[in-house]
Order: structure tokens, then C-alpha cells, then sequence
């Protein structure tokens, strides 16, 4: 029911969340922000069962700022993704595991931006793309189709319209909107809003 | 179980309420990540029970509403209790008032939801004292949130909405569900005759409406939820909170006073 897609470009990443938060079959706010910012040039997306999200997410965040505070620098995307996915690795086999799917996209000073996959068994890709959710499905032959490691941010955008269209023509679940954010070497950068209009 | 003294018991955080044996946790998982700088919060995650069968079939069933409006924060609920195809209570209260200017409806096991109700009302009064000024409904929710979290996996059931005015000018509204939901909106409705009420209000609910129509709006979605779900039914609660504080609008409870009071609450022509 959920959707996220990330896309990375040379020296950005543009991520892309769906805003519904659904419970059965009642859509109880359509305004919901699911990127949660873990240090300025840091977010993740994060999606799955209703109460794990949240808390699962809350929880690196606040760990990932008490690591800065403690030792006076930010940690890296790749320290953040693995610090993550250790996390969901430890829970996954105890009474009470995390059912999340993550996306983690970040700029590095000296590695550039960084797109991460994680799934709910703990599994962690480095991917220049990626998307969770029934919208995936749509979504990412298009995305492998138009898909360049040197797009722009104006074609990075337009990819990403193009995987929205396609949703809202085929995804049998309505989506009305999705929350658009960009990442690069000056930070977490909000963009317009996507709202699919009509049915084609 | 020591007795604490009263200086202990006012620097206790209440997320450690309900944790079974919260001191072995922590141990175990202190040995087992020693190396890492970041730290776990104490008692996290507790050791669950498997899951005891339940004694009788909890009560579930109900239809509660909340919304933001100009004139503050109105929220509504049908009084039945049902257990299964029994009604055990027709005169039950779904909307508790939490502090002057907290009120929470409650939907869900009614059991649970009246404790929990009651463990946040302590803990909102105990952060109080603690610190002098009183949590926003924000804070609240997350509190309660937090407390229902370690109970994620068993049959407790609460699905509340809080609805309360933080000190000022704002009103505010949070959903809270023992699955760990947290909501902030401006209209919410709970409870197996939700959907119903949220197709009238929907369509009628608005930022300018006055207190009166605002509150017959309430009314009148609550009452066509009981007209269609069979575990709504009876009376309808509403409750109305400003800058003073929470006051209980609810009109005396027989079927013709809910007719004559407004005419668009007479049943659809064919049941007549």
C-alpha cells in the first residue's frame, strides 16, 4: 500500500514517499511525512507495520544524534545504513522484530551521495536506485529503462514523474500525493509536492 | 519488591511501567553490545510472556469522533458496550476526561482503554509535579504511545483519540492505537462504525463552523454510525474543549428528543 523510491544521480540523491497513513481499509491522514532526518545530509524512509515504523525509526534517529553529540562528529551514510541494518539484524530473530522497509539516502563529503535498500530481514544494498511497495513492482522497469548514472536533477525529477504516472494508471490503490525531497553537498532540500491528477 | 521513598518515585520515568524483570534485559543486552558506543534505553526490549488465552471474549465495537474547529475541539462517542452479540452495557463512558484540558475517547477493549486512561491521568499528574508545568497533547500521546509499545504482539487493545487544548491557543488532536500508531490530524473517528462516520463528516465538517452545529454535526455522524453498525448504539456522548477547559454537551438520552432536536436525525423514510 505503501510506496518509496530513491534515485541517485552524480552529485544528489532525489527521494520520494508516498503520504497516506492507512489503517484497514480507512485512509486516516493523507498528509503524512514518512522521511525521517537523521542528520543533515541523512534521511530515511521508512515504511512496513503500523507501530514498528515509527518507533524503529525514531529510535536510530535519536541514536545517530547521541553519536554525535558523545563524539562531535556526524557518522556517515555508510555508517548510518549498517548501524541500521545491524539493528534490524538483532531484533529480527528475538520476540518482538521490526516488520520495516527501509530506504537510506545520504551525502558523504568524501563519497559522494549514497542510496541504501533495506528490507525487514535485515538486508542492505548499496543501489543507484530502488523503491518498496506494491508501486515497485510498476516502477522499477521503468526506472531500469530511463535510469543514467549522469542524469541531471530536472531528468532525475521527470524519471521520478514518470514512475507516479504509471502509478496512478495502474496501481489498483489510490495514492494522492507524495512528499519529494533532494539531497546534496548543501543538505536536505524539500521540493514540490507530486499530485498525480485524474485518471488516465 | 523494595518500597521506593517518595524522592525515588518522583525521578522514575514512566516508560518503565509494565516491563517484566526490566533488570535482566537490560543486562543481558549491556554484555552483549559492550563495544558499541550507542546505547539501548533500560528494559528495552522486555522479555515477553507467550501469549495466556483469554478468560472471556474481551468487548470490542464502538464508534468515537474528533475533530479541530475553530471554536476548539469537539469529540463524540456512542455508549454501547458489546461483548460479541451481547449488549453488557448501554450506558458506558467512551470519553474520559485525562486532565481539565485532556480528554481522550476510547475504543477498543473497554477494559484496557479505562486503565490506560487511568495510567496516563498518573503520569500526566506526575510530570506535572515533576516539572512544573503541564505536557502538551503531543507529549501525552507519546507517552502513551510508548507505554503501549512493550504490550505490541498480545490482546491489548486501545485505540484512543486525545483531545486537548495546550497551554495557549492551540487545540490539538492525536490518534493513538496499541499497535504503535501515532497521528496528529484534524479530524479522526475510531472504532468499527468509523467508516460511517466519516462519510458524514467528510462532507460537513469545515474550519468555521459555530459550536452548535459543530456539536450536531458530531451528534448526527455518531448517530448514523449507530444506525448501521450493530456494536454502536444508545446514547451519544459529545464533548466540547476550549481554552477553559472540557464541558460535557450531551443531551438527555431518549429517542424522541434526538428526533425532534434535529430533524435530520430521523431514520431514512423506509424504516418510518
Amino acid at each position: 500500500m505503501e510506496y518509496l523510491i530513491g534515485i541517485q544521480g552524480p552529485d544528489f540523491v532525489l527521494v520520494a514517499a508516498d503520504n497516506v497513513a492507512a489503517s484497514s481499509i480507512i485512509q486516516m491522514k493523507q498528509d503524512q511525512d514518512k522521511m525521517f532526518k537523521l542528520s543533515d545530509k541523512i534521511l530515511l524512509l521508512c515504511v512496513g507495520e503500523a507501530g514498528d515504523t515509527v518507533q524503529f525509526a525514531e529510535y536510530i534517529q535519536k541514536n545517530i544524534q547521541l553519536y554525535k553529540m558523545r563524539n562531535g562528529y556526524e557518522l556517515s551514510p555508510t555508517a548510518a545504513a549498517n548501524f541500521t541494518r545491524k539493528n534490524l539484524a538483532d531484533y529480527l530473530r528475538s520476540r518482538t522484530p521490526y516488520h520495516v522497509n527501509l530506504l537510506l539516502a545520504g551525502f558523504d563529503e568524501t563519497d559522494g551521495p549514497g542510496l541504501y535498500f533495506m528490507d525487514y530481514l535485515s538486508a542492505l544494498a548499496k543501489a543507484p536506485f530502488a523503491a518498496h511497495g506494491y508501486g515497485a513492482y510498476l516502477t522499477l522497469s521503468i526506472l531500469d529503462r530511463y535510469y543514467r548514472p549522469d542524469l541531471t536533477r530536472d531528468e532525475a525529477v521527470e524519471l521520478l514523474k514518470k514512475c507516479i504516472e504509471e502509478l496512478n494508471k495502474r496501481l489498483i490503490i489510490n495514492l494522492p500525493s507524495f512528499s519529494v525531497r533532494l539531497i546534496d553537498k548543501d543538505g536536505i532540500h524539500d521540493l514540490e509536492k507530486l499530485v498525480p491528477v485524474g485518471a488516465k | 519488591v523494595r518500597q521506593k521513598n517518595s524522592a525515588e518515585y518522583l525521578s522514575e520515568s514512566p516508560i518503565q511501567f509494565g516491563q517484566i524483570n526490566p533488570n535482566i534485559a537490560s543486562n543481558f543486552i549491556n554484555t552483549l553490545h559492550q563495544d558499541l558506543v550507542l546505547s539501548f534505553p533500560p528494559g528495552f526490549p522486555p522479555s515477553c510472556s507467550p501469549s495466556v488465552p483469554l478468560p472471556f471474549t474481551m468487548s470490542h465495537g464502538t464508534t468515537t469522533l474528533a475533530f479541530i474547529f475553530q471554536g476548539g475541539v469537539i469529540a463524540a462517542a456512542d455508549t454501547r458496550s458489546s461483548c460479541n452479540g451481547l449488549v453488557a452495557c448501554p450506558a458506558s463512558q467512551k470519553i474520559l476526561p485525562v486532565h481539565s484540558h485532556l480528554v481522550g475517547t476510547t475504543s477498543g477493549t473497554s477494559a484496557d482503554c479505562a486503565l490506560w486512561k487511568r495510567i496516563l491521568a498518573r503520569e500526566l499528574r506526575l510530570y506535572q509535579l515533576r516539572h512544573g508545568r503541564r505536557l502538551s497533547t503531543a507529549g501525552a500521546a507519546k507517552l502513551l504511545a510508548h507505554m503501549l509499545h512493550p504490550f505490541k504482539g498480545t490482546e491489548l487493545c486501545v485505540a484512543a483519540t486525545l483531545c486537548g487544548w495546550d497551554g495557549g491557543e492551540r487545540p490539538s488532536l492525536y490518534y493513538v492505537c496499541s499497535d504503535g500508531t501515532r497521528l496528529q490530524g484534524e479530524l479522526f473517528s475510531v472504532g468499527s462504525g468509523s467508516p460511517y462516520a466519516y462519510s458524514v463528516l467528510d462532507g460537513g465538517v469545515r474550519w468555521g463552523l459555530t459550536v452548535e452545529e459543530a456539536t450536531s454535526l458530531a451528534r448526527q455522524a455518531v448517530y448514523r454510525a449507530t444506525h448501521r453498525d450493530a456494536y454502536s448504539g444508545n446514547c451519544v456522548d459529545v464533548y466540547h474543549i476550549t481554552s477553559k477547559g472540557w464541558a460535557l454537551k450531551t443531551l438527555p438520552c431518549k429517542e424522541e428528543t434526538i428526533y425532534k432536536q434535529d430533524p435530520e436525525t430521523l431514520p431514512p423514510s423506509h424504516l418510518r
